[in-house]
């Protein structure tokens, strides 16, 4: 499966896709980027005048990579007509503040994948290779086949 | 190993996961570890993992999917040690 076959299975559109591209992926795990617009909806209200990505976000961008994006690659052989996902947990340390037009590299490692859960290590790298976040993220990867 | 030694190696562990309102005392062998602890699905891998480690036996697809109660587990644990 290749990164454009994987972005498609994404259940996520605009203003919630936090996935630009896909690097690498692998059994193990899957590298990705994400630019943040300028124009993305919470700079407005985070902070009043004084735009920076909530963590939250981050978290998210982090899950949709990490975890969606290798979950579905990890499933390639199952037939999916329905992709269904859960965030079950997620424990994340932040280091440095995310601006507006920053892009961000999401790197994921897998550390098993059994019954549907998928949990991973992930980081968050800036465009200086600095450390953003890390922690681990799992979910609930499932699918139902007609 | 007896049935009874399974149950008491296998509680501390379902204990570790449930819910804070649910309490421990509420656990009994037919109790449902979803339906009625209140286990949430990815915690209820979490438990099958750290029964695989306690009891070295190794879960099927099969076995969770048949896996509801205390009870079911034990049965598993049984069939595999």
């Amino acid at each position: 499966m290749n990164q454009s076959e994987i972005l498609a299975k994404l259940p996520y559109s605009k203003p919630f896709l936090f996935v630009d591209e896909l690097v690498s992926i692998s059994e193990d795990g899957i590298e990705g980027v994400y630019i943040f617009k300028p124009s993305e909806f919470y700079y407005e209200g985070h902070f009043k005048d004084r735009p920076v990505t909530p963590g939250v976000i981050l978290t998210e961008c982090m899950a949709q990579i990490g975890v969606v994006c290798l979950g579905i690659f990890l499933l390639k052989n199952e037939p999916i007509e329905e992709l269904q996902i859960a965030l079950s947990s997620h424990q994340i340390d932040f280091y440095k503040p995310v601006f507006p037009k920053e892009k961000m590299t999401v790197v994921s490692e897998k550390v098993y994948f059994r019954f549907q859960k998928l949990k991973c290590s992930v980081k968050m790298l800036n465009e200086q290779n600095e450390l953003v976040a890390k922690g681990t993220i799992s979910g609930m990867i499932n699918h139902t086949s007609h | 190993m007896t049935t009874e030694q399974i149950y008491v190696k296998l509680l501390p562990i379902v204990k570790t996961y449930l819910p804070e309102d649910v309490a421990a005392d509420e656990i009994n062998p037919d109790s449902d570890l979803t339906g009625e602890l209140n286990i949430n699905s990815a915690h209820l891998v979490d438990i099958v993992l750290d029964v695989e480690d306690a009891f070295e036996v190794e879960f099927a697809n099969e076995d969770m999917e048949s896996l509801r109660t205390l009870n079911d587990a034990i049965a598993i644990i049984h069939k595999k040690i």
